[in-house]
């Protein structure tokens, strides 16, 4: 038993999956035409996945979210035309929850920085399922600022349940580190694009988020807390994640009504890591893509835009749910 | 009415005729019928001494035995550090209901007993002030209000207040009291931790001076966004100063923490803050410190 939905969903689909592949190399080694039957499976492969992921729900998207399978940031920036990876906040060590440093986008210089989650539990340990300690965020602040004095653009990746939540990670001021990263790439003179790729979770996803163009895929969720943090909090009973997170409006969709989310990119059907290299192709065009806009403007209308951009978020109003600052 | 000023003659007094009496807020420490005797009486959380609530107002509820220091009340609190006359702004900003929010209780009806209750209108009151003769902006939260979390219209009023302060070219004091950003609103009360960074960041990149003072509790979104952001950070005494709630942490490595943990004296320990100070000297001190910036 996966305690993931989705791994669940996708029991069965392994087990098509398989019975498709071997029926092909049985065609392929033989004489016989099995392409109708091959098909009929083919078929009823695509039915099943329409029907078990056609419409997620808030929960489900949440599973999704941390599905292992889900590319990681890593996914994204090995596709970048080049990676330099910096290490190390210059102060206590370096954080493998965080990977970041030079990089080419489509033949521009850039300063890209990702929160990094394992694929496995040895990785898993190693980043710390990928929720960054203070020195992470030390980490960050210091690429954004050397990003800022080079005039090089920020891309960010997130992907974190939230900040590390540990004594060691209090005792050398997590609020301090995270208040930081908010300060940095509030005034970095330079183009922000920030993608919101599996879970954003918190102050510590919106640490790496305050950007002029925040993008989102499809089934990825970004949140005030965590459902279970926020059933917790709310209930005191975890177990009622599954309604927080219908409460929270933490989907993109959500999200892009709100303003928080300017733009949202689509995954193929049952989630982005059954396409992968394409999803992950059609994200860097539209970082790219955002990139290109955003370069040419002046300074001061970058820094105007991205000041109003957040002042107006959230604005109070009596038709709450109208959209606010969206474009 | 509020039952609370009637016993507390000396604070009346010391309070400024100008800060309007029908925002004064009763203090939800303490747990009694309006009217009756035990109103007169406090006990003390830490010590258990039993204090006159006179004797308590008048020492800024601060015990006096132990020097324990209850939550204070917004209007209390800016009583005790104002010279004199505050003035308000972002009255007219307040809280609606943008995710059509319901847990035990629906959202609107948890804010109209908290405003019943505490006499706020929101988590936070924001104004202009003098202190020590400083003009000053002046933003404090109340705990006593949803917790201190933030909402969107705390966070507007922080950043209004950034703002005019920046206008006005004069310092700004931030009390804060935080349970973290508000789940009922959620994202869009997230996002207020980018909005206030936003507009502190304006304010102290054109050379405004920026003190921030931590008291019991503050944690998550705000001590994470404008609470740590400040030139100098105070905290009171003991107050409970962190990212995580205990609790929280308590859950994740499965072990009591000592209680130490999180208190003002021990982040100071730490490197986190500039100075850790006894309610009763907050006034003095951030009247030195509003000096030095004041220089020529």
């Amino acid at each position: 038993m996966s305690n993931n939905l989705i791994i669940e969903r996708e029991k069965g689909l392994v087990e098509l999956e398989r019975r498709i592949a071997e029926l092909r190399q049985v065609s392929a080694a033989q004489p016989l035409d099995m392409s109708s039957e091959i098909g009929a499976l083919e078929r009823k492969y695509e039915q099943i996945l329409a029907e078990l992921f056609g419409t997620l729900t808030p929960w489900q998207k949440v599973h999704m979210a941390r599905h292992p399978a889900r590319p990681t940031s890593l996914d994204y920036i090995s596709r970048f035309d080049r990676f330099d990876e910096l290490h190390g906040d210059r102060q206590f060590r370096d954080d493998p929850s965080i990977v970041g440093g030079f990089a080419l986008l489509r033949s521009r210089p850039v300063m890209v920085i990702g929160q990094q989650r394992g694929r496995d539990t040895r990785e898993n340990l190693r980043r710390n399922f990928g929720m960054p300690a203070p020195e992470g965020y030390r980490k960050t602040s210091r690429l954004a600022r050397l990003a800022a004095r080079l005039r090089l653009p920020i891309v960010t990746f997130v992907d974190t349940k939230g900040a590390d939540p540990g004594i060691s990670s209090e005792e050398r001021a997590q609020s301090e580190a995270i208040a930081t990263c908010l300060q940095t790439f509030s005034t970095a003179r330079v183009p922000i694009v920030t993608t919101i790729i599996g879970e954003g979770g918190s102050g510590g996803a919106l640490a790496l988020a305050i950007a002029d163009r925040v993008i989102m895929l499809e089934h990825s969720t970004y949140s005030v807390a965590s459902p279970e943090g926020c059933a917790a909090i709310l209930w005191s009973d975890a177990s009622k994640a599954e309604e927080a997170a219908a409460r929270l409006k933490l989907t993109a969709d959500d999200l892009r009504r709100f303003g928080v989310v300017d733009e949202i990119i689509t995954e193929p059907l049952g989630g982005a890591h059954r396409n992968a290299e394409d999803v992950v192709k059609r994200t860097l065009e539209v970082i790219d893509a955002a990139l290109t806009q955003l370069t040419p403007l002046s300074e001061e209308r970058l820094m105007e835009e991205r000041y109003r951009k957040y002042r107006r978020l959230g604005e109070w109003q009596a038709e709450g749910l109208e959209p606010i600052g969206a474009q | 009415m509020r039952h609370g000023s009637s016993h507390r003659p000396r604070r009346s007094e010391r309070r400024s005729a100008n800060v309007p009496k029908p925002e004064r807020p009763p203090s939800r420490r303490l747990k009694e019928a309006p009217g009756s005797d035990a109103a007169l009486w406090s006990k003390c959380p830490k010590c258990g001494e039993v204090l006159y609530r006179r004797d308590l107002a008048a020492n800024l509820d601060v015990c006096t035995r132990c020097g324990y220091h209850f939550r204070m009340g917004a209007f209390d609190r800016i009583a005790s550090i104002a010279d004199g006359e505050f003035a308000e702004i972002g009255r007219d900003v307040e809280s609606n209901d943008p995710l059509g929010w319901t847990d035990k209780r629906t959202y609107p009806a948890k804010l109209k007993s908290d405003r019943e209750r505490s006499g706020l209108s929101e988590s936070v009151v924001c104004g202009f002030a003098t202190v020590g003769g400083f003009p000053v902006g002046l933003g404090v939260m109340d705990f006593h209000f949803r917790g201190g979390t933030m909402g969107r219209v705390t966070g507007e009023r922080i950043a209004r207040l950034f703002e005019e302060a920046r206008d006005r070219k004069v310092p700004c004091i931030i009390f804060a009291a935080s349970g973290g950003a508000r789940m009922e609103e959620g994202m869009l009360a997230l996002m207020q931790m980018a909005k206030t960074t936003a507009a502190v960041a304006r304010f102290m990149q054109d050379g405004n001076f920026f003190i921030s003072v931590l008291t019991d509790p503050t944690t998550g979104g705000v001590s994470a966004s404008f609470a740590f952001q400040a030139d100098v950070v105070v905290a009171e005494s003991k107050a409970m100063i962190g990212f995580a709630g205990r609790r929280v942490i308590e859950q994740t490595i499965r072990q009591r923490l000592p209680d130490q943990f999180q208190t003002a004296e021990f982040l100071l320990e730490k490197g986190a803050l500039d100075m850790v100070v006894d309610r009763r000297k907050l006034k003095e001190t951030l009247v030195r410190l509003l000096e030095y910036a004041a220089h020529e």
